[in-house]
């Protein structure tokens, strides 16, 4: 006997909350352990009820300058973005309207990029930064970004283009319209739902970005993930400080997907239905 | 258009920020001792009108790798660098740092022979202890009591398992005795190295082989494991020095042998739910003491790449000196202080009072002996490492293969013999025969 309808909705809308649930778990601890001095931190069973306490995050900017650290997270991930997008757009439309026979090869060979893991390249990388005089400098972690997250904006932008007639851009052509103009004034405003999701999704994974941050920055260009790193105790225990640093630098990033979720949801669905 | 016009001004600016001069940067770790110089760093900068400091916080093994990297590129990213005695003399012999040299007010005889000599190389100093540490037993008295045991200051490895077996209550959630089980070459391996040591072992014979499928390694691991499957909580192959830490505050633990700088946390009522209860012994003995209990300190060093020796000499001088101590005492307390590095911090009538371990601790850091830790004769000194560059990779395999062993996922034998394997390919690889 198959379910009904009703009974099916009602499944779906469990197995829902569940994963929803099972996702936001951990940041629900993290945000909760954030109020908890060490000691309930470290508590078992671990205590859901307690008095709360603000001393991690009054510590937290006592020692390290909260600021400096998110500023940073800002200029490096909406630059990267910005330097990824003036290069993304122009090859992805090359690629989706000017298609050679390598152009498939090209995107798949762009995408391989992604499957090498990040500390096979760091002491080539550390190198060049080095010898280029970026290092512990916000332009390095511009410049890296931007190119780790290229192969994934150029994916998305290619498919969105490619939703795009190609007569539109011929009739724009046909009235005299040049490579630039065509791009700007007719590609860009019909795909701008896409590229925005694009664009979100890219600060997102720069300001999620770790490794290099960590490595190649030290007093002056740090960001968020690397405050939170610091907080790692080899001897003593940290996981309440860990916490508040590590709620105080999700808390700009959230609330900023919160705001742009309607048109993230959009450009990520863009052409999903014909 | 504008835009493209303004694109490199805005990278440059963003480049922009390199220090100037009379900027130190100092790259450490992120605990209690150093948390509290980063704080009082105002009083040198004051003192020492000009210079500035920046400080960079790394989690250890970050650390590690960048002042590595840092040192071995010549970045220049870091003017001090926080290392441990492992590092010292390596770097030191190979010219990456540079020798320290002070003045007489700053009294070097003071500082304790052991870290003097674990961190310098051919009698040339070239890091300054910050804070050192031993290892040494820290135990429930009032479960020993209770369970008519007793606890001797230098008990045997039999003796723990007898205590360890007396007091442990799993109904209750109380485990006998907590080890590392961690793998890593300052995990795991610097504790089993210990007991090994204890037990007759060796890491290398004369001739640099290997050692870790001799008799002597094979009765270490097989009562270490022995001890924690019967005695010791579930998981005990993840645990390391945090985790506890965590179970011993939470009274979880009956004994625990581990670095003398936790002592400071469990008798702290603020963080152990326990601290009225802790006593302290020296590091279980088997067939010998020597290198019973490990040696080790964080210190600080200049790179030799440094463009500001002289200002990071002088922050050196200022933050292991005896008024740095002495300062940290008026901030927060004679109980507060970096322990493990001065004689006269143990002299200390107000830090005796304030510190229920001092005794315990300074005994401990005075018995270890980097160059005399082992029964039979070795080439390498360290106690809990042989201060060899290679040591590095070998603990790491060594230490994984005997977490996999205390998991249960490979025997004894296996374990020792992946373990000599991975350790005579590294030795062999780095010509050492």
């Amino acid at each position: 006997m198959g379910l009904s309808v009703k009974q099916k909705h009602l499944l779906r809308v469990i197995l829902s909350w569940f994963a929803g649930i099972i996702m936001f778990f951990p940041i629900f601890w993290v945000v909760l352990t954030s109020f908890k001095t060490e000691l309930q931190a470290i508590s078992v069973p671990p205590l859901l009820f307690f008095e709360p306490t603000l001393e991690n995050f009054i510590l937290v900017q006592e020692r390290s300058d909260y600021f400096t650290y998110a500023i940073n997270s800002v200029i490096t991930s909406f630059g990267a973005t910005l330097l990824a997008l003036l290069i993304a757009v122009p090859g992805a439309y090359a690629m989706a309207f000017w298609p050679s026979r390598f152009t498939k090869d090209i995107l798949l060979w762009m995408l391989s990029t992604k499957m090498l893991p990040a500390v096979g390249v760091l002491m080539p990388i550390y190198l060049l930064v080095q010898k280029a005089g970026l290092l512990d400098t916000r332009t390095a972690l511009v410049i890296i970004f931007a190119m780790i997250n290229l192969p994934i904006i150029v994916w998305m932008l290619f498919s969105y283009f490619k939703e795009v007639p190609r007569e539109i851009l011929e009739s724009a052509r046909m009235d005299g319209a040049t490579t630039i103009e065509e791009i700007t004034r007719v590609l860009l405003p019909l795909t701008k739902g896409g590229i925005l999701s694009t664009a979100l999704l890219s600060i997102v994974l720069c300001w999620n970005e770790a490794f290099w941050s960590i490595n190649l920055t030290a007093s002056d260009a740090g960001t968020l993930t690397a405050l939170v790193a610091s907080y790692s105790s080899p001897e003593g225990l940290f996981w309440a400080k860990l916490s508040a640093v590590s709620t105080l630098a999700c808390a700009p990033i959230v609330v900023f997907g919160w705001f742009c979720q309607k048109q993230l949801v959009q450009g990520l669905t863009f052409g999903a239905v014909k | 258009m504008k835009f493209f016009r303004i694109l490199p001004l805005t990278m440059f600016a963003m480049a922009a920020g390199s220090l100037s001069a009379g900027e130190l940067t100092i790259a450490t770790v992120n605990n209690g001792h150093m948390i509290e110089m980063q704080k009082l760093t105002g009083n040198f900068e004051e003192a020492n009108p000009g210079i500035t400091v920046n400080w960079v916080t790394l989690e250890e093994g970050v650390l590690r790798q960048r002042v590595t990297t840092d040192i071995t590129t010549k970045g220049g990213q870091f003017d001090v660098m926080t290392i441990g005695m492992y590092e010292a003399p390596i770097w030191g012999s190979r010219g990456w740092l540079e020798e320290l040299t002070f003045d007489a007010s700053y009294d070097v005889d003071d500082i304790l022979p052991a870290m003097r000599g674990g961190l310098s190389s051919d009698g040339k100093l070239y890091a300054a202890p910050f804070y050192g540490e031993s290892s040494m037993i820290m135990y429930r008295k009032d479960l020993v009591e209770a369970a008519g045991m007793s606890m001797p200051d230098n008990p045997t490895w039999g003796h723990i398992q007898d205590v360890a077996a007396a007091i442990t209550n799993k109904d209750e959630g109380v485990y006998g005795v907590c080890l590392r089980g961690k793998p890593g070459w300052g995990d795991n391996m610097a504790f089993i190295t210990t007991m090994a040591n204890s037990f007759g072992a060796r890491w290398f014979d004369e001739n640099w082989m290997p050692q870790l499928d001799s008799a002597a390694w094979h009765h270490t691991i097989d009562f270490y494991i022995n001890l924690l499957n019967n005695y010791g909580p579930p998981g005990s192959s993840g645990n390391s020095f945090n985790e506890i830490l965590a179970l011993f505050n939470e009274g979880k633990c009956g004994m625990w042998i581990d670095a003398t700088i936790a002592a400071s946390f469990i008798s702290d009522p603020g963080q152990s739910k326990v601290a009225d209860q802790v006593a302290f012994a020296q590091s279980p003995v088997a067939v010998t003491n020597r290198g019973a209990n490990w040696l080790w300190a964080w210190a600080l060093a200049v790179p030799a790449g440094t463009k500001q020796a002289d200002d990071a000499k002088k922050f050196i001088e200022w933050a292991t000196s005896k008024e740095y101590i002495e300062l940290v005492a008026a901030t927060n307390g004679w109980g507060s202080v970096p322990t493990g590095t001065r004689q006269s911090t143990y002299d200390n009538a107000n830090f005796q009072n304030a510190a229920v371990f001092a005794d315990a601790e300074l005994k401990a850091i005075l018995s270890a002996n980097p160059s005399n830790s082992t029964q039979d004769p070795t080439p390498y000194t360290g106690v809990q490492f042989a201060a060899i560059p290679e040591f590095q990779a070998i603990g790491i395999a060594v230490g994984q293969q005997m977490s996999a062993a205390l998991a249960g996922d490979i025997s004894v034998q296996e374990a020792l013999a992946n373990a000599q394997e991975a350790a005579d390919r590294e030795m062999s690889k780095a010509g050492y025969y």
